[in-house]
């Protein structure tokens, strides 16, 4: 019932001439060779990433020699894991062939009931629950209208992003608060004693590890990526379909709700705006970190090495003295490229395989008078 | 039986064309809600209609208004362009520091502008229709890249108005058709409301009386029949991602005039704001209908519960809630009439 | 040009000297492991209504998209007045005069219904721009000169399928088409617009254009048609004078196939397990009524567009009934999702598997425990040692032909991918199996093993409704055949009153001898 306008809307531009299936229409008998080379190509991008990361490392040792440093390297990442985190969450719902703009404002939205209440005098102990709740919240609403309503997860997120920075400006105005007690904003600044670890990493690296779980070896992900592959087959195989999105828009909510909460503890301040530009570099996260962003395939190990490329990009490029605006090019030439490698490889091949057709054409039996354009 | 029937399928037939109609008159009612909420403002707020008020708020909706049109064409083809603030924000830039440095006429400036504009649109066409990289996934790449080029352009500096020639920055306050009778004094019209009308009746004259205008609606209404009527929708949607960056740049020419103060962020953040115009403006983001007119009027619809907040001193913190309610809003009402067409339409297989 | 049948083909006493404008010259076609069309000529006079008649899967509907341009003959041309052309694409085919209406409407939904009938060739102004008067005037001739009321500029999302259809009409009339074909236009249309549209292809062949009338309703074969054309399993059977030959002469080329079935085993029919009593669903089917004991098959005959797939969908939970009740195993269910349906034991192998059945992308052991993860895997960890061994105990019980349960469903053949798509719902422990068309689609060597598997898992004691268009499967397999026409069960037929000629004469709304057996 709910089910679904988008299963006939997605394959959008690709559905005309969509090279993949008609090779693999085409040449049943390459199936084969096509899914083992699917399989392949996936292994290969995390294969691609890790050599990605390696240069970029390597680079950034020419450039500094504090580059290879566990300060640096603490220093580098801790600033960048309120994006990595909830580009974990953006993994399943992107797999799923859905999206959530909605994270920044979430972020900011968080950031500001945290604020209200640290001012209003109630002890984060108790806020931060509060505010993970809110998250969780508005992550319900995104996923009941996607799936009960049957709206696109773009418009529908598209909607909450202004409807959530607008909750964020009315909770908070234009005041800010800052001051947040030590004991949290080491949290958000410090390092696990005795080492380079920032907490925000260490953080990450446990949702890390739990999405990867989740994800990668449990029948819930399992049953994240049937949808992605075959929404309706999934559906007739008794998946719930419509309760699995909407939870995976909630666990993004939340999570995008702690977030807010490691970015005020970080900077040790909350404004209406925190956060604001973030959903496009999360989004961008994942799909460097090989989530196709048509559905049904992608890994969080992906995800996470893509995290670590951008914190060695960004920092090399620091100690290189580039200013931080143009690491953003940095990335969107990354992201361009590393998804047309791929298709630019396919081209050629579809390319390769019509020319040799060519040569080979079938000479039919001359029919009398055929006409051939 | 058979009257039964026949009787059942007249009433079909007036509720699909009842809803038909509505979906058409999508405009309309915009339109009418747009009046009204207008006449209220000036109501409560007699300072809405000053000249000097009216100026600016139909100002930046113009500008809105008319990337709002670029970017209704890449939907309507089921896309999205999420780079069009990148390209208005490098235009606007370029062309600034192009009249900074040399001493150029202005027409030239356009035409850089443009041209410009034109270039990038082309760019995210390439990439996503020969390519074929998801629309969402290259502009988002793009969003960044024309963004960062802004920044090497800027190179850390910034422009301010006495950088630039007289003549480009005082189009913004400019009017004509301006009048005077006895007491009463008509200000005339805003050239930028002149240029932004203008653009909307051509790009909609384009989309209903051409070929290519219609195929833009084939391609994103099903591209697969279109495909068996000989229509190529790859050409089809590069045509549109260059429109798109063709007007952003005109945009990003209006948006150097308005401000006059420009940095390498400038225009951050509208991206959304297009979209948001374009989708309150009726075009369906599933592709196939819409039309830019819809999308002007969204465009001027958002600017106007935007200066509504200023004139009536209400506080300027509501803004982004209500334009979120007002999307939410927008998409849950089309995704009412789709439902209730489509309950309509399986009643109707009864035999 | 016709081949030669069973039967003597009766040529027309004076042939034209011309070449028919258009006709198919030995055109055979294949798409995997079936052969969809083998060697088949066909030859359309202008004037002439021609009928094309055959069996769900005859190879009717290959012929249409050959025509059409969608599908290249393997061997054999399309001939245009005598040449034979190479037809590139529909744009091309209709370029050549060749106007088909699908039986699905390929229509743009958010444009108006002008539009629709005229894109691609809408009317020009001044300066090449788009005369929406003219398209809209034109358009309305059409409807007019069909005698139908539409709204030319409605927009079509929410039409009918019956206006829909006739949009595709208007839209094929709307060029100066030399052929017009017609795949089961009547299908989605009422009585009374079937009859306003057989006014209009009369009036289309006294212009002098070749009709191609694609049908399995045989009343209307007769009462418009002048030449039918009789297809069984992709080959040409007859062409004769529609004068010259009756309703049971049809039936007869129609059915009578020879297919090696796998021997159905006896089993032993036990209790009832599904009863289902006046079930109806506003729009699809009204007022079904029948029982499933175990151990038992039961049959589920009818044309495509009888309303078999939807009582599956609405026993599986996937469509909700609107009036009559569900037994099963003496509890009234009604189930508002597959899931729910799955846990109380009921499995539904659907039609299409690629659509519905197959998780492509996934490997045998995955598409096999899909719907059994949570049961399989309490603790929520997937352990793929267990995964594989009961998929392996399938591949080996079902047969399947992979290099392992590793394999991609992606690479195996149709017949092994229905297999997997049947140990799917086997893993489910299902107490009713509903098969639909198990197996369409499948070459014969698969295909007699699936109802070896059918058969021994009835006498294993499950409940099985077998839908299906194959009548000698359904023969064969069934201990009774429920027969569906328009949404209502026309006849019910046990193992032993059975024949081909029964079911047909029922399926196509001809209950002709005793209608009143079995209740």
């Amino acid at each position: 019932m709910t089910q679904d306008p988008q299963t006939v809307n997605r394959p959008p531009d690709s559905s005309p001439t969509s090279t993949e299936a008609s090779i693999a229409v085409g040449h049943p008998r390459n199936a084969t060779n096509l899914g083992r080379g699917l399989v392949s190509v996936v292994a290969r991008w995390e294969v691609l990433l890790i050599v990605i990361l390696a240069v970029v490392i390597w680079e950034g040792n020419q450039i500094s020699p504090f580059y290879i440093d566990w300060t640096n390297f603490g220093f580098s990442t801790g600033g960048t894991m309120e994006v990595a985190i909830m580009a974990l969450a953006m993994t399943p719902i992107i797999i799923t062939g859905d999206i959530d703009l909605s994270v920044e404002s979430m972020v900011g939205l968080s950031g500001a009931v945290l604020g209200v209440l640290w001012a209003g005098g109630l002890p984060l102990q108790f806020g931060i629950p509060i505010v993970l709740c809110v998250g969780l919240v508005g992550g319900l609403f995104n996923g009941m209208l996607v799936t009960r309503w049957g709206l696109p997860a773009l418009v529908v997120t598209l909607g909450t992003l202004a409807l959530y920075r607008g909750l964020a400006q009315v909770v908070l105005g234009t005041s800010y608060v800052s001051n947040f007690p030590k004991a949290f904003t080491d949290f958000g600044q410090g390092y696990v004693p005795g080492t380079s670890v920032p907490w925000t990493l260490l953080a990450f690296l446990t949702a890390a590890a739990i999405f990867c779980v989740v994800i990668h070896m449990t029948w819930i992900g399992r049953q994240v990526f049937a949808i992605g592959k075959n929404k309706e087959a999934a559906r007739y195989s008794g998946v719930r379909v419509a309760t699995l999105r909407t939870a995976l828009f909630a666990v993004s909510g939340m999570v995008a709700a702690f977030a807010g909460v490691m970015l005020a503890l970080r900077t040790n301040s909350v404004r209406s705006d925190n956060g604001s530009g973030l959903t496009l570099i999360v989004v961008m996260i994942a799909v460097l970190g090989g989530v196709d962003i048509n559905g049904g395939k992608g890994t969080i190990p992906g995800v996470i090495l893509a995290v670590f490329t951008l914190a060695a990009l960004q920092s090399a490029l620091r100690l290189a003295g580039v200013s931080s605006e143009y690491q953003n090019v940095t990335i969107g030439l990354l992201l361009i490229f590393s998804v047309i490698t791929p298709q630019l490889a396919r081209q050629f091949r579809v390319l390769a395989d019509r020319v040799r057709q060519g040569r080979h054409r079938p000479v039919r039996d001359p029919i009398p008078g055929e006409v051939v354009r | 039986m058979a009257s039964n029937v026949a009787v059942g399928a007249n009433a079909r037939r007036r509720v699909g064309a009842l809803i038909g109609g509505f979906a058409r008159s999508r405009e309309l009612t915009l339109a009418v809600v747009l009046v009204a909420l207008a006449t209220l403002v000036a109501a409560r707020a007699p300072n809405f209609l000053a000249s000097t008020n009216v100026v600016s708020v139909t100002a930046l909706a113009a500008i809105i208004a008319i990337a709002a049109v670029g970017e209704a064409l890449v939907i309507i083809t089921k896309n999205i362009d999420l780079s069009v603030e990148s390209t208005i924000g490098l235009v606007a830039f370029v062309v600034a520091e192009v009249l900074k440095q040399h001493n150029l006429p202005i027409p030239a400036a356009w035409a850089i502008g443009i041209g410009l504009g034109l270039a990038l649109g082309m760019a995210n066409g390439v990439v996503i229709a020969i390519f074929r990289v998801p629309s969402i996934v290259a502009t988002l790449g793009t969003l960044s890249i024309y963004r960062g080029l802004t920044y090497w352009v800027a190179n850390g500096h910034e422009i301010n108005s006495n950088d630039l020639p007289a003549g480009y920055t005082d189009a913004a306050s400019r009017s004509i058709l301006g009048f005077r009778i006895g007491d009463f004094q008509f200000p005339g019209v805003p050239i930028f409301v002149v240029l932004a009308v203008f653009v909307v009746i051509v790009a909609a004259l384009a989309l209903r009386y051409t070929v290519p205008g219609r195929q833009l609606y084939a391609v994103g209404s099903n591209a697969e029949a279109a495909a068996t009527i000989g229509i190529r929708s790859q050409s089809t949607v590069f045509l549109a991602f260059s429109l798109c960056g063709m007007l952003a740049g005109v945009a990003g020419v209006l948006w150097g005039m308005e401000f006059g103060q420009l940095y390498a962020s400038s225009g951050t953040g509208q991206s959304l704001a297009i979209i948001a115009a374009v989708v309150v403006g009726g075009v369906s983001i599933s592709g196939g209908s819409g039309t830019v007119i819809g999308a002007a009027i969204g465009a001027l619809f958002l600017g106007l519960i935007n200066n509504a907040l200023t004139v009536l001193l209400l506080p300027q913190e509501w803004l982004q809630m209500i334009y979120g309610a007002v999307i939410l809003f927008a998409v849950s009402t089309d995704a009412l009439i789709q439902l209730r067409s489509q309950r309509a339409k399986a009643r109707s297989r009864i035999r | 040009m016709t081949e030669s049948g069973p039967i003597d083909v009766i040529k027309s006493a004076d042939e034209p000297s011309a070449p028919p404008p258009v006709a198919l010259a030995g055109v055979s076609k294949r798409f995997g492991a079936t052969q969809a069309l083998a060697d088949v000529s066909l030859d359309l006079l202008p004037g002439e209504i021609h009928a094309l008649v055959g069996e769900n899967g005859a190879g009717k509907s290959t012929i249409v998209k050959v025509l059409a341009g969608i599908h290249q003959p393997d061997s054999g041309a399309v001939v245009l007045d005598g040449k034979a052309v190479l037809l590139h694409g529909p744009a091309h085919a209709r370029s050549l005069g060749i106007a088909v209406v699908h039986q699905e409407p390929r229509l743009f939904p958010d444009l108006t219904v002008a539009e629709n009938v005229f894109t691609g060739h809408a009317p020009k102004g001044r300066a090449g721009s788009i005369n929406w008067r003219e398209m809209r005037r034109a358009a309305d001739e059409i409807f007019d000169s069909l005698s139908v009321r539409i709204d030319s500029g409605a927009i079509v999302r929410g039409l009918s399928m019956a206006d829909q259809q006739l949009i595709e009409i208007a839209k094929a009339l709307s060029v100066e088409a030399r052929v017009l074909v017609l795949d089961e236009p009547t299908a989605s249309l009422s009585a009374h617009e079937v009859e306003r549209l057989f006014a209009i292809v009369r009036q289309t062949r006294d212009r002098g254009v070749a009709v191609l009338f694609v049908s399995h309703r045989l009343e209307e074969v007769f009462e418009l048609c002048d030449r039918a054309t009789v297809l069984r399993d992709g080959r040409h059977i007859v062409t004769a004078p529609t004068s010259q030959l009756t309703a049971p002469d049809l039936v007869r080329y129609m059915v009578g196939r020879s297919v090696s079935l796998f021997p159905r085993s006896a089993a032993k029919i036990g209790d009832v397990l599904l009863d289902v009593h006046g079930l109806t669903r506003v729009g699809a089917f009204r007022d079904i009524s029948f029982s499933v004991r175990s151990g038992e098959i039961v049959g589920l005959a009818g044309l495509v567009g009888a309303g078999r797939t939807e009582v599956a969908r609405v026993l599986f939970g996937l469509d909700r009934a609107d009036a009559g009740e569900v037994t099963l195993h003496g509890r009234r269910v009604r189930f508002r999702s597959p899931s729910a349906a799955l846990r109380a034991g009921i499995a539904y192998v659907p039609e299409d598997r690629h659509l519905d059945g197959l998780v492509a992308g996934f490997s045998i052991a995955e598409n096999v425990t899909l719907p059994i993860l949570p049961r399989l895997f309490p603790r929520l960890f997937t352990r793929s040692s267990r995964e594989h061994s009961l998929a392996a105990g399938y591949v080996d019980r079902l047969r399947i032909r992979s290099t392992g349960t590793n394999e991609l469903v992606d690479a195996l053949s149709g017949g092994n991918q229905q297999k997997v798509v049947i140990a799917k719902w086997l893993a489910t422990n299902p107490r009713v199996l509903i098969l639909d068309e198990p197996t369409r689609g499948v070459d014969i060597g698969a295909k007699v093993e699936v109802h070896r598997i059918i058969s021994e898992l009835a006498a294993s004691g499950l409940a099985i409704v077998l839908i299906s268009s194959d009548l000698p499967e359904v023969l064969a397999m069934s201990d009774r055949i429920i027969v569906l026409h328009e949404g209502r069960v026309s006849a019910e037929i046990p193992r032993v009153e059975a024949s081909e000629e029964r079911v047909m004469f029922a399926a196509t709304g001809q209950i002709a001898e005793d209608a009143s057996s079995g209740e």
